[in-house]
């Protein structure tokens, strides 16, 4: 109430509001809805999920309907068991999830920037060729998953059938740790190059002509106007989508969790999918909870030295 | 864009062996693209025999379209019933999002108030918060609340996915209606609800519908959610039962295909369009003329 309070002063102050003064409340009314909701269901859970990594919290003490709850605080204990313990497998996991993470990206970012400078100028079917390069966008990741998982089966898997076509021993992709993460992989950088491909293309819609023309005149080859005008003025929408594109595929669930259920023996599990697991397979709820928070400082650390690192350069 | 093609005449002038270049990348790339999902479909037509041979066969010999009823027959009609579920989380999610994306939207295009960039810049934020943390304690609320296996509670958590994103959109329409016509409008009496819901709506329908669509396919094409809070069987939605398909003992290929394909298809034709709208910035256009 105090802060519609003071909102409402500052706008009569700076007359900026639309209507008459003494609407400022108004806005509120507005602005409620969205609020009470993204506070019900994304930053009350936040803080309730960080809660639960102090806490023991499984699915006896969880509470429900007809029983209150009767998890306790344990201070620091769930940390100090995975940051700590031996058997902690957070270190396997996260290595496995930034390797995940860098090689997908990486695909996604070549593959977009390969098909966004080549389909920015006009020429007979761009269209009809952009439509069909944006079709893995628009397929559910879990459908991906699925039609994946079937091509890379081991015994009538089309891609086995492919090599053995050429008399090429078949792969056991999904139950060699190797092929599993590649078969994963592929089955991500799949679904995940259109969304790049469709911003570089905006990206480059933004470039003025004349900076090409003037290069033109000044004699500068294509591979010279590429490296001195294309790719530095793409830096900006390069650097959020490549940002974007770390955060979405760290947390990817659906396509590990389809694909090759983290097998064999966990060696495709990334920290999300491994968060999971334990919460809805073990139930250890409070572990589970204490690797998200785990998650979330990782991303916050590592997007904060990314634009650190990116906005120096600029200057 | 004129001055660009111009330009783009002179520097697309390229010698015949890189265009062959490009075309061959592009044609490769397309393929790739599609393929999966030709392959899906391919499959779906398949007898289980011509599954489970030894031979490559993209175009099935004898199309076999019973597969479908099979799918959707099993189990008595059951695939119907989480066709019905989901589109009926969907809907739901639709309705509720556009209320708050919309309300919201209005207020961050049309006021300026304290906390106005920190609330879009939350929004955004909200993007990068893992969903393992967020779906325990959801799920711990579903359940104090009894709202497990509940289309409301999933509709509930459903509603804010989609929203960063439907808002910020929206308050992009909503930017581009001219503030004299709501100065106009306020002179003759109108207040914001009026302004809001007479005015603003009707004009920035394209958006609405493009921000509807939206949210309800982000809502059938989600699955973590759905696969920790619906866990009756007649209560899943269509990842999960398509799951279970997958994960049975002995995975029938050519009826999880034609089931994904009745998933998939619809849902491709509408979000195509959606996002070329987008890329193309008609409907934007649409709203200003």
């Amino acid at each position: 109430m105090a802060e519609a309070i003071k909102a409402q002063k500052k706008q009569i102050a700076q007359k900026k509001q639309i209507g008459p003064s003494g609407s400022g409340w108004i806005v509120w009314v507005f602005l409620a809805p969205a609020i009470l909701a993204m506070g019900l269901t994304v930053f009350y859970p936040l803080m309730k999920g960080i809660w639960f990594s102090f806490t023991d919290i499984d699915q006896y003490t969880m509470g429900n309907a007809f029983e209150a709850p009767s998890y306790e605080f344990i201070g620091l204990e769930n940390y100090k068991e995975i940051l700590f313990s031996q058997d902690s497998d957070l270190l396997r996991v996260l290595w496995q999830t930034v390797l995940w993470t860098v090689i997908n990206v990486s695909f996604h970012f070549g593959l977009g920037l390969l098909f966004a400078l080549l389909l920015n100028h006009g020429f007979k079917g761009r269209s009809l060729f952009r439509l069909l390069l944006m079709v893995p966008w628009a397929v559910p990741a879990y459908v991906a998953a699925f039609s994946w998982r079937w091509m890379f089966n081991g015994d009538y898997g089309l891609f086995n059938q492919v090599l053995q076509m050429f008399s090429i021993e078949p792969i056991n992709w999904l139950s060699k740790p190797f092929w599993a993460m590649t078969a994963a992989i592929a089955t991500n950088v799949w679904l995940g190059y259109p969304f790049m491909m469709v911003s570089i293309l905006a990206g480059l819609k933004t470039i003025p002509g004349a900076l090409y023309e003037a290069a033109m005149l000044d004699g500068a080859s294509r591979f010279q106007q590429f490296k001195q005008i294309t790719l530095p003025m793409l830096r900006p929408v390069s650097l959020s989508v490549i940002l974007l594109g770390f955060v979405w595929t760290f947390n990817m669930f659906p396509v590990i969790y389809l694909v090759t259920k983290g097998g064999p023996y966990g060696s495709t599990e990334i920290l999300a999918t491994y968060a999971y697991r334990e919460a809805f397979e073990s139930w250890n709820l409070a572990e589970a909870s204490t690797y998200g928070v785990i998650i979330l400082s990782i991303l916050i650390v590592l997007s904060t030295i990314y634009s650190r690192m990116t906005k120096e350069r600029v200057s | 864009m004129n001055k660009n093609d111009e330009v783009l005449t002179i520097v697309g002038s390229d010698p015949v062996g890189l265009r062959l270049l490009k075309y061959a990348i592009l044609i490769l790339g397309s393929f790739y693209a599609v393929f999966p999902l030709l392959w899906i479909v391919s499959t779906s037509l398949k007898s289980e025999s011509a599954v489970f041979s030894e031979t490559l066969e993209l175009f099935p010999s004898e199309p076999r379209f019973a597969n479908y009823w099979d799918v959707i027959k099993d189990n008595d009609f059951i695939f119907l019933k989480w066709f019905g579920n989901s589109l009926l989380v969907a809907l739901g999610t639709t309705i509720v999002g556009i209320f708050f994306a919309s309300t919201a939207a209005y207020a961050f295009s049309r006021f300026r108030f304290k906390g106005r960039s920190t609330g879009l810049f939350l929004f955004l934020v909200t993007q990068m918060f893992p969903g393992i943390i967020l779906v325990i304690p959801l799920y711990q609320l579903m359940a104090r609340l009894g709202l497990l296996n509940s289309y409301m509670g999933l509709i509930i958590a459903y509603s804010t996915t989609a929203l960063p994103f439907c808002v910020f959109m929206l308050k992009g329409y909503f930017d581009t209606v001219p503030k004299s016509l709501e100065e106009a409008a306020r002179m003759d009496g109108l207040s914001h609800f009026q302004i809001f819901w007479k005015i603003m709506m009707p004009l920035c329908l394209p958006g609405i519908v493009v921000t509807g669509f939206f949210s309800m396919i982000t809502s059938w094409n989600e699955f973590m959610l759905a696969l920790t809070f619906m866990s009756e069987e007649s209560k899943y939605l269509l990842p999960v039962g398509l799951k279970k398909y997958v994960f049975d003992f002995k995975t029938q290929w050519q009826l999880v295909s034609a089931a994904a394909v009745m998933v998939t298809f619809p849902v491709l034709a509408i979000w195509l369009r959606v996002q070329t709208a987008l890329m193309s910035g008609k409907l934007s256009g649409s709203v200003k003329g």
